[in-house]
């Protein structure tokens, strides 16, 4: 029930449309369903199915908007919902900032719904997991992981005759193995559109080893090193910047893309040539719907190109007050890749360190971007192009605006969470303590 | 889906844009929604009884039921403008069963008898599918049913009661305050959740519960167009477990030093106008030189470095490898528990757990598995004697009963070990923070909670603050800037020279803490006064892109 057709959701939404009396009213239809397994010290720790529905009504009066939400779709419950929208924006306070709604939008077909991935079991998750299971045994290590699916549905009208659809699934698995004796810790984290490339077993196998390889690690001083990072630890550092890249708080004056000054900077060399950064709904690794939450299309968006800074998101009010056109802001980026490997990096590196992943990235400076965070799961010492001995781990304060400046080599993109990113050779990257922790 | 995009998609005035990173579930209903009589106690216990019996007609050993209707109402506003208002309502089941010796959970909204049967028929089948992959049966810590029980907190005045256009105009006019003392921005948000819970369990347990919780917050902005810098000052407020009465100032609840604070009541036009001054002067900040440092710091700001180095580490799930995968292990293994002379902090360092105390957003009368709750000492003379506890795990820390630590944020979610409040006691001589700034020679005194960042077992940490005052021989010269500390956990608190008395305690607190895959939030307190950190390595965090 939870997963509509387009033409399902589009009969429950005129239904409701035709109960509307406001001056504006967009109406909105999801749904998903979807479960979960979790387990610890090498046995199922909790597991669940969820399911939900709701249909959501924003009616406006002039500036005055009323939101409400219901999860029954008979006739007397959406006349209901809809009257209690018009309630609402009754009594709201003006919002000076409301825009009028768009009219009819054309949008292409996403790529988004998988149907193995929303094929997905219980049984299926569980079967995963034992495979998961089975590695940790065998190795003598112990695992915590997680999976999860979900598959989903959304869609909205609006009364001046827009309407959109998109459904879509996503599987993520993630786990831990540690060694017996607690020094030594490994993980790895992938998330599919397409189940077919879940490989519970592969990858517990690639955690294994990195549990296995970073036990006994030694201490080395904190300090400037060149790095690499893997895939993962790449998108915990650039992931956090793509907020920046809103132009309302450009303009205003509070953000790391606002220009002395005043204005923003775009247009601006702000990263190194090798940096090119964008999103693209029909991208097969990482597809998204092709339209936004406010019915503007989602389409392929250059946000930095060889380093200079050619986008930023506008809502369709803030583009109205500038006079441009109302980029809409992208959550699934994509960072262009190399031709470098892992390995090649490793070998053309004197003196560096291998990061498996970060943990507890925190903003410290919303001026500059920086960061600080700790290294995790596999901290490796590089010399004369061979990896040395395991290290402990770091913490590291550090701006992905000054790390995307240093950028020796990037090697082959690949989906990490909802992010597309490629392992990357830094030079200079600042770690200012040691810990203890495995 | 992840709800961060499900609220992207969906967008609907649901005020997508500012609470994108707050969790928000429910529906969102009108206003007058939440003042809705709660459901009849009768008619939950009918309800939780279909439960119970069929769970054990199913072949569970064991199960428990809570009925939640969980209401939210979020207001959000920037400058002369109300961005948002959210209200949410959440009600339904959750099951939680044991059969084969494993847990089993299933929940649905479907508030009718025949589903909440199939739903119980869900939960017991999980457990036994679950249970092929078990090592060991789950261990229950006995537990005596209560009979028919209820609890609420005391609150003065319930803030969903006060008319929406009393709150937006408080929070428009603190935000005029703001404007009209020189600030560039104001974003001025107000956070309400009323939790009605309802638990029964097959040990004989009927808990009603009426839970409050309340959150005024803001951030004062400030530009320098012809630099391009931009400053901002966080409210000095805690999230606290009291009704609307905490935004109704008293005099005698403020502690007037270098500047105002707030114990019981919060005074927030106050506060903005203060931070409004802030804010320039933290654009003329010089920076911090970086080294070691005597640190005093307020419970505006050691709330949270309590919160990340003493709670999350003492919890037992976290020691025992439940949360290896997320947020981590924990540096407090069992073996230092046993060896009874683990030196967690100095002599002065006194930690106690509770879910008692009140005012706090862990004081509820039972938790989420129907155990009384209560306090009992975390830390004592600096020695490591305990942990937080749920009834599967008590056995494992020789307890006879469990401590009472077990939640769930929503009646779909599983509930598990989450932390209670975790407080520092106070000083047992008099002493005020301007006693304790005198004998300084080189010091900083922080105000507010900032950037905050531990590792996996919660060994290495670095906090910095809103407001960072320089100390110099015995005096306050005035603010630096770029400044965090960076310290091991052991050392920091064995560096713990002085705390405090009695007349400086407050509560901070986190409102959203998250834990769990997936994720869940709650709401816990630390209490502590003013307290006294000797040598702490001190960084600037000043960089130029």
């Amino acid at each position: 029930m939870p997963i509509l057709s387009k033409e399902e959701a589009q009969t429950i939404l005129k239904k409701a449309m035709a109960f509307s009396k406001a001056e504006d009213c967009t109406i909105s239809l999801s749904g998903s369903e979807g479960g979960n397994i979790r387990y610890a010290r090498n046995a199922v720790s909790t597991a669940g199915d969820i399911n939900s529905m709701s249909l959501g009504v924003t009616s406006a009066f002039g500036k005055r908007t009323g939101t409400a939400t219901i999860n029954e779709f008979d006739d007397a419950s959406l006349q209901k919902v809809v009257h209690r929208a018009e309630e609402l924006a009754k009594l709201a306070p003006e919002n000076p900032e409301y825009m009028p709604l768009l009219g009819p939008q054309t949008y292409p077909e996403s790529i988004t719904y998988n149907p193995a991935t929303a094929a997905i079991n219980p049984d299926k998750r569980a079967d995963a997991v034992g495979k998961s299971l089975q590695v940790a045994k065998e190795g003598k290590l112990e695992a915590a992981g997680f999976l999860e699916n979900g598959t989903g549905f959304n869609s909205f009208m609006n009364s001046k005759g827009l309407f959109a659809y998109n459904k879509d699934t996503d599987v993520s698995f993630s786990v831990t193995l540690r060694n017996e004796a607690g020094t030594g810790s490994g993980y790895i984290s992938k998330s599919y559109n397409d189940v077919a490339r879940l490989d519970t077993l592969a990858l517990t196998k690639i955690a294994a080893s990195k549990a296995n390889g970073s036990a006994g690690a030694k201490a080395i001083e904190p300090g400037k090193y060149t790095v690499i990072l893997e895939p993962l630890a790449a998108s915990d550092m650039v992931d956090n910047m793509f907020n920046g890249f809103d132009a309302r708080n450009a303009d205003e004056g509070r953000s790391f893309m606002s220009k002395k000054g005043g204005g923003t900077r775009m247009g601006e060399q702000l990263f190194d040539p090798n940096v090119t950064i964008y999103n693209d709904p029909m991208d097969p690794i990482l597809p998204s719907s092709t339209w936004t939450g406010d019915g503007r299309p989602q389409r392929k968006t250059v946000w930095v190109d060889k380093g200079v800074v050619k986008n930023l998101a506008y809502s369709r009010y803030w583009a109205q007050q500038k006079g441009v056109d109302a980029v809409p802001p992208a959550r699934r980026m994509i960072m262009q890749g190399g031709t470098s490997s892992i390995a090649d990096m490793i070998k053309n590196t004197d003196r560096g360190i291998l990061v498996t992943r970060f943990w507890y990235i925190r903003f410290v400076d919303p001026q500059t971007l920086l960061l600080t965070g700790l290294t995790r799961d596999g901290t490796f010492y590089i010399e004369n192009g061979k990896i040395k001995f395991p290290i402990k781990n770091f913490r590291f304060n550090e701006s992905p605006v000054i790390m995307l400046n240093n950028v020796e080599e990037l090697g082959k993109a690949e989906r990490v969470g909802n992010l597309v990113v490629p392992p990357m050779k830094i030079r200079d990257f600042t770690f200012t303590s040691l810990s203890d922790a495995v | 889906m992840k709800r961060r995009d499900f609220l992207h998609y969906t967008g609907l005035g649901l005020g997508a844009a500012i609470l994108s990173n707050i969790p928000l579930p429910g529906k969102a209903v009108s206003p007058e929604v939440l003042l809705d009589n709660p459901i009849d106690t009768t008619v939950k216990k009918q309800l939780a009884d279909v439960v119970l019996t069929t769970a054990k007609s199913k072949g569970a050993s064991y199960a428990d039921v809570r009925i939640g209707r969980y209401l939210r109402q979020y207001i959000t506003t920037r400058e002369r403008n109300v961005e948002s208002i959210t209200n949410t309502e959440s009600y339904g089941i959750g099951i939680r069963v044991i059969a084969n010796g494993s847990w089993g959970f299933a929940a649905t909204d479907r508030m009718d008898k025949e589903s909440i049967a199939k739903a119980t028929d869900t939960a017991v089948a999980i457990a036994k599918v679950n249970a092929k992959l078990q090592i060991e049966p789950v261990q229950l810590a006995p537990q005596k049913g209560y009979g028919e029980v209820n609890w609420k907190t005391p609150i003065e005045k319930n803030g969903l009661e006060v008319p929406l256009k009393e709150k937006v105009d408080l929070l428009l006019a603190a935000n005029n305050v703001a404007l009209t003392n020189g600030a560039s921005f104001i974003n001025n948000s107000l956070f309400l959740i009323n939790e009605q819970k309802y638990f029964a369990s097959t040990d004989g347990s009927y808990i009603d519960q009426d839970i409050h919780r309340i959150w005024p917050t803001f951030t004062v902005t400030k530009t320098d167009k012809k630099s391009g810098k931009f400053e901002t000052r966080n409210a000095l407020s805690a999230p606290m477990g009291m009704g609307y009465e905490y935004l109704m100032p008293r005099e005698e609840d403020k502690i007037k030093g270098i500047i105002t604070l707030y114990k019981n009541r919060y005074d927030l036009l106050e506060d903005v106008k203060t931070a409004t001054l802030h804010v320039d002067e933290k654009l003329k900040a010089k920076p911090v030189e970086p080294g070691k440092y005597d640190l005093v710091l307020d419970p505006t700001n050691l709330f949270l470095t309590i919160h990340e180095s003493v709670g999350h580490p003492t919890e037992l799930d976290r020691v025992l490898g439940y949360e290896a995968n997320y947020a981590g292990t924990s540096f407090v293994t069992l073996d230092k528990w046993k060896s009874k002379n683990f030196n967690f902090g100095s002599k002065l360092v006194n930690f106690v757990a509770d879910k008692t105390q009140q005012n706090s957003l862990g004081a509820v009368g039972y938790d989420d598995e129907g155990v009384k709750t209560k306090e009992w000492d975390l830390i004592k003379d600096g020695i490591l004697v305990n942990y937080q506890a749920t009834r599967d795990q008590a056995h494992i820390i020789g307890l006879k009963e469990s401590q009472g630590c077990s939640y769930a944020d929503d009646w779909s979610s599983v509930q598990f070990q989450r932390m209670p409040n975790v407080s520092l006691q106070v000083g047992k001589s008099p002493l005020q923070p301007a006693d304790m700034i005198k004998k300084i020679e080189k010091g900083l005194y922080m105000f507010g909670r900032n950037s905050y960042s531990i590792d996996q077992q919660r060994y290495n940490f670095q906090f910095s603050s809103q407001l960072c005052y320089e100390i110099k021989n015995g005096a306050i010269t005035g603010l630096v800037r770029d400044a965090a500390y960076q310290a091991n956990t052991q050392e920091f608190w064995n560096s713990c020279s002085a705390i405090c008395d009695q007349s400086d305690f407050r509560l901070g607190g986190s409102f959203f803490d998250g834990k769990g895959q997936p994720s869940q939030v709650s709401a816990v307190s630390h209490g502590c006064a003013t307290s006294k950190f000797s040598g702490v390595n001190v960084i600037n965090t000043g960089r130029k892109i």
